[in-house]
């Protein structure tokens, strides 16, 4: 099952976070900084799955940012892959050619639509 | 939605983003932080859509990772707006803010239910929307019956049905009653009928779930299952919105090959031929296209195809192409391909037989190892760890070892363990695993445990023929210049033991191997130089006759070390020279260790426990470790001499006496100083030793089994344990429970005396088997329960805090909810069994200290599963007193007792409050409180320099009033409470910090009241609390203490009710 699911840009600011397992927000900010440490100098060469404590992160990046989702040992990587990927054409969809600008001034909107994934 | 009149929220949001730096960003946010506060408090003027648009504002604070305490209440008072607009910011924002345990959510159940029973589609989505992201326990219980109708209604359209049943698959996760297995199973097939493709995804992300917990239920689903998957692989009935790059609905192919995964095997013949036909179809049509999406889609499918294969035992024919289309995935260079090629051949070694046909790439495996990116290395290192056998364990652990020094620091530590753990199991000779191990340690040292070179030891002292080798080895490492200190201890222990056999070499006379080990003696830590000690004198004792100069020489090694500051060391000094006066005699003591009985390899213990999940992991190990030390404390005085009725049975002492000899890490140490008793460490020890070693060597000798006891190791620290776990694991369980808590002093005593001490008083950690909590050790490995989290912590919080947890462990949650008025307060405790079967036994006993008089309901014995029992104390005050309350807490789960005593939350702070003063008032009473004894000051040094604002801060949340403003230099703070209690009734306190801006670790601490106790018991307790300040969430400062109200509801709940 998915952890949580992340966005954030490449300074590490928290564009989206949705958790599915109950934490104190000290331990989120944690996992933020963790999580972003984890894939920001990765190469675009490697592969989308890091082992991140006893989970997996499966990430990928669009321009600055970065879609994680921290799921089962295992989970199907691939799926979630793409479903990161389907949630970044439904945004790309509705704001019509997504950019982060759009994700934070209208962080509102990308909560609504994240809530019907 | 409705977006209009939200400019302020864009605004705010330009603001922020235009700030230049974190400072300028902070304080725009407390500008609006405050903004809103004030918005809040004058609630009434406030319009729904105004609210709206200041929660909008804290929910972006809150992403922006400031903390937001306040508004909880609005947020969650938006949901039962009546307009879509307002009711959805509600929804939203509840599920990103609250988490699924706070009291607030209590409140808003009836609201969220009415809105999913209702008639608005709209409304219904919302509701399960944030049920689903929420999930909590309260959640599920009072909405899982409401959720399931929508699931199977037949009036609801596909949306809400589909939110619904993620919906109960998150309050099944939660709480797994709420889907009744009998009735299921028929409904989940009826179910699976659906053709809605969104919809049926969602019932099988719950089937998944259902099946994982209980696979023998949903059998009947079997066929259904088998039915989608074949009309999704050939793309029947697909609607265009569910094709994704062309791929019908990738998702539900994955999670329906999922479910298939969980049942045993599949019986009926036609379902199985025609699920072999799709996973055929599926493992032949899949090809590698441009389209990195497409590409990806579809290789999720053929994996989970792969993986059902590996679990269907298939006929060879299809797991051999299935080893194929890996061996083609593992050569690619699409990393993620060659990630998941990696791991499923990690996966396919585990479950079917098809080892030679794997081992055909091991070559391709090994660049693998080489690969940049660490998540390949990792998997391709598991990789060869699995597939190693005898066979090829040559090859791949030389790899290993060779890319060991090369490797990053990342994962150098698993593979140290991984080539340790291959040599040894899969070792083609022994001559072989001890120059890897070597090799091992020479070149990561820093990464080699302490199991690593125990193991080496063992193997050699077990097998004769590799003893010189092993000396020879060791010896020539010796010679490099730099050598890792691991490397010294395996060279110290096996040269004492088995140098004599080199004697016949040139250049390995006992004189020159002494003048070897030496030369590394200076740099090494005192852990290392005890394990030396020992070695030097073993090489003297075993070198008959002896060299004069080889004796002068090592004599003089252990006077120089005779009075060394380490207790360890000092004691093997005292007692090696005693031994090399009493001469040639003495040579037995010193003979060869006898042989390790064969035992599981705490390495493969080790990885074990590093694969499972690493929080329980190191809490299984601390509780082996406390498990340990207390039977070995206990066991001790059996080694010492046989005047005792022995404890142990005879079969054990032996099998412990090896344990004790071997070498032993510096910690011991520190253990035998608490064995010593509350003596001083250092002054009696060496008369302890001095008078011990004698009385050891007159009686034990004819007994071989008690030679170790002069290696001065009786006490193996915590380090050791993993080695020792498996030896003394046994020795806990065969030491009958109820003799040894009782006669546990006297042996202590026993154990302490032919030491030639006082028998002093037990320190704690030895008498910790009188309290219940550690009783419970000897009943077995598993039987301790832990709590879940830090007593310490929660307490603290509860230190400020009038409500919280006070502790859990796997049963048991016990909560604590108080209200306090003057003298008197009533704290319930909330004992909640969490657990399935029913608690027995339960005992909740306050012992109050003498300044409290408390008044304890009755309890009842027993707790039934998954019920909570309240149990209210009234409390009064009767004088100051800093005495902490303990509430003594046990039960009984099925035989296992269980005991704790926890410190109750109920402090002096409890019974203030803040009080209003003016400036005239204070000064006033301050003149008239003189001196001594109402008014005491004392300058408080080491203090945890923190900011005034946060030390006011911290006053507050204490109940102790700051007055802002009464004096007029800024860097004191002034404050004024009434403390109430029976004996003084209301006494007014008033106390003065004055800090130095210069030096924030010290401060003057004035208090003054008019009786002298509680004048003196105040300044004793804000000086502690000063010095031990806890990180706690900064109170906002002006504002004035919360008056606690006795009545049912409490404040915050009896505001939010009203609002509803």
């Amino acid at each position: 099952m998915i952890r949580f699911i992340l966005l954030q840009n490449r300074q590490g600011k928290t564009r989206l976070a949705k958790y599915y397992i109950p934490l104190e927000d000290s331990e989120k900010h944690k996992l933020e900084y963790e999580v972003h440490r984890l894939v920001v100098n990765r190469d675009p060469k490697f592969t989308n799955f890091v082992e991140f404590r006893t989970h997996k992160v499966i990430y990928r990046r669009y321009a600055g940012l970065f879609f994680s989702m921290c799921v089962d040992i295992t989970d199907n990587e691939l799926a979630y892959l793409e479903s990161i990927h389907l949630f970044v054409e439904i945004l790309d969809h509705f704001f019509s050619n997504v950019c982060e600008l759009d994700l934070v001034f209208n962080f509102h909107k990308v909560q609504v639509t994240s809530g019907y994934l | 939605m409705a977006l209009s009149g939200m400019r302020g929220l864009s605004t705010f949001i330009s603001d922020v983003r235009n700030c230049q730096n974190k400072e300028a960003e902070r304080s725009r946010v407390d500008k609006e932080l405050a903004n809103i506060r004030t918005k809040f408090k004058n609630e009434k003027g406030l319009a729904l859509h105004e609210k709206k648009k200041y929660v909008w504002k804290m929910l972006y604070i809150y992403m922006l990772g400031y903390d937001v305490d306040f508004g909880h209440m609005e947020t969650v008072s938006l949901i039962s707006a009546p307009k879509y607009p307002e009711k959805q910011v509600g929804y939203i924002v509840t599920s990103c803010l609250l988490n699924e345990n706070h009291d607030f959510l209590r409140l808003v159940i009836n609201t969220v239910r009415n809105d999913i029973i209702g008639n608005n589609e709209t409304f219904q989505c919302l509701a399960l929307t944030m049920v689903g992201n929420i999930g909590g326990r309260d959640f599920s219980e009072s909405l899982a019956p409401d959720v399931q109708k929508l699931l199977l209604s037949n009036s609801c359209r596909p949306v809400v049905r589909k939110k619904a049943a993620l919906c109960l698959l998150r309050l099944y996760r939660k709480n797994p009653d709420v889907v009744n297995v009998d009735g299921w199973s028929e409904r989940m097939v009826h179910l699976l009928d659906e053709k809605d493709i969104g919809v049926l995804t969602a019932v099988m992300s719950l089937l998944v779930s259902l099946v994982a917990n209980t696979p023998d239920a949903y059998w009947n689903c079997v066929p259904k299952c088998v039915r989608i998957l074949e009309r999704l692989t050939r793309g029947q009935e697909i609607p265009q919105e569910y094709t994704y790059y062309g791929i019908p609905s990738p998702w539900l192919q994955v999670k329906t090959m999922r479910v298939l995964q969980y049942f045993p095997t599949i019986e009926d013949p036609n379902i199985r031929k025609s699920l072999f036909e799709i996973l055929q179809r599926i493992l032949m049509g899949t090809d590698v296209v441009k389209n990195v999406n497409k590409n990806n889609a579809s290789h999720a499918v053929l994996f989970e195809a792969l993986a059902l294969v590996m679990h269907l035992d298939a006929e060879k024919e299809m797991l051999s192409q299935c080893v194929a289309l890996l061996g083609k995935f593992i050569a690619v260079r699409e990393p993620n391909i060659r990630y998941l090629g990696l791991e499923n051949m990690t996966r396919m070694l585990l479950v079917v037989d098809v080892q030679d046909t794997i081992k055909k790439h091991q070559a391709q495996i090994i660049t693998s190892l080489k690969d940049p990116d660490i998540s390949i290395r990792r998997r391709s290192l598991d990789l060869l760890y699995g597939m190693c056998d005898v066979s090829n364990a040559r090859e791949i652990v030389e790899e290993l070892l060779q890319y060991l020094t090369t490797a990053d620091f990342g994962i150098r530590e698993e593979l140290a363990l991984k080539a340790a753990i291959l040599s040894e199991s899969f070792a083609p000779d022994l001559k072989w695993y001890v120059d890897v191990i070597l090799q091992l340690i020479e070149k990561a040292g820093d990464f080699v445990s302490d199991d690593i070179w125990y193991r080496v030891v063992q193997f050699v002292t077990n097998n004769e023929d590799l003893q010189a080798y092993a000396a020879a080895t060791v010896l020539a490492y010796l010679d490099k210049p730099a050598v890792h200190e691991t490397m010294v201890k395996v060279a110290g222990y096996l040269l004492g033991e088995y140098s004599h056999l080199l004697a016949r070499q040139p250049g390995c006379t006992p004189k020159d191997i002494f003048y070897v080990i030496y030369d590394k003696f200076p740099i090494v830590t005192i852990g290392t130089k005890a394990i030396l000690l020992s070695a030097f004198a073993k090489i003297l004792l075993h070198s008959q006759p002896q060299d004069p100069e080889l004796r002068e020489r090592v004599i003089d090694v252990f006077k120089r070390y005779e009075c060394s500051v380490d207790a360890d060391v000092q004691q093997r000094c005292v007692e090696y020279l005693m031994l090399c006066e009493k001469g040639p005699d003495m040579v037995d003591i010193m003979a060869e260790m006898p042989k390790f009985p064969e035992r599981q390899s705490a390495l493969l213990k080790r990885a074990e426990n590093t694969e499972g999940d690493a929080a329980e992991a190191s809490a299984t190990k601390l509780r082996l470790q406390q498990q340990n030390s207390m039977a070995l404390v206990v066991a001790e005085p059996q080694t010492n001499g046989a005047a005792h009725p022995p404890i142990l049975k005879p079969s054990v002492a032996p099998v412990q006496t090896e344990q004790l000899a071997l070498p032993e890490p510096p910690s011991s140490a520190h253990q035998r100083a608490l064995s010593n008793g509350n003596a001083h460490p250092e002054v009696p020890v060496t008369a302890a030793a001095a008078v011990a070693a004698p009385s050891l060597l007159e009686e034990p000798i004819t007994a071989p089994a008690s030679m170790p006891a002069t290696a001065p190791a009786p006490t193996p620290a915590p380090s050791a344990v993993d080695l020792l776990g498996d030896l003394l694991a046994p020795l806990a369980i065969e030491a009958a429970p109820g003799t040894m808590p009782s006669d546990n002093n006297a042996i202590l005593d026993f154990g302490l005396d032919p030491s030639g001490l006082a028998p002093g008083p037990a320190p704690a950690q030895v008498s910790g088997p009188a309290d219940p909590l550690t009783l419970a050790l000897y009943d077995g490995p598993d039987t301790k329960v832990q709590p879940i989290g830090n007593i310490e912590d929660w307490y603290k919080a509860l230190m400020i805090k009038d409500s919280g947890i006070l502790y859990e462990d796997p049963y048991v949650q016990i909560g604590v909810k108080a209200d306090w008025r003057g003298i008197q307060g009533r704290l319930v405790l909330f004992i909640g069994n969490k657990h399935t079967g029913s608690l027995s036994n339960v005992k909740v006993v306050v012992l109050p200290p003498s300044h409290l008089r408390f008044q304890s309901p009755p309890v009842p014995d027993t707790i039934p599963p998954r019920a909570q029992v309240q149990c209210p104390f009234d409390i009064f005050c009767l004088q100051a007193s800093r005495e902490t309350a303990v509430l003594e807490f046990a039960y009984n789960n099925g035989n296992i007792p269980v005991g704790v005593n926890l410190k109750l939350p109920v402090l002096m702070n409890k019974f203030l409050q803040a009080v209003p003063v003016t400036a005239n008032d204070f000064v006033g009473r301050w003149r008239a409180l003189t001196g001594p004894p109402t008014k005491l000051q004392e300058v408080v040094r080491n203090v945890r320099p923190i900011p005034l604002a946060e030390m006011a801060a911290l006053f507050n949340s204490l109940h102790i009033g700051v007055a802002p403003g009464l004096d007029p230099n800024v860097n004191n703070i002034v404050c004024a409470s009434t403390f109430y209690s029976e004996s003084a009734q209301a006494t007014l306190c008033l106390i003065r910090v004055e800090t130095d801006p210069s030096d924030r670790t010290q401060l003057r601490l004035t208090v003054g009241s008019p009786d002298p106790t509680t004048t003196y018991e105040l300044k004793e307790y804000i000086k502690e609390q000063l010095i031990d300040v806890r990180t706690l969430t900064p109170v906002p400062p002006v504002v004035p203490a919360p008056t606690p109200a006795i009545s049912g509801l409490t404040g915050p709940a009896a505001v939010l009710a009203g609002l509803i």
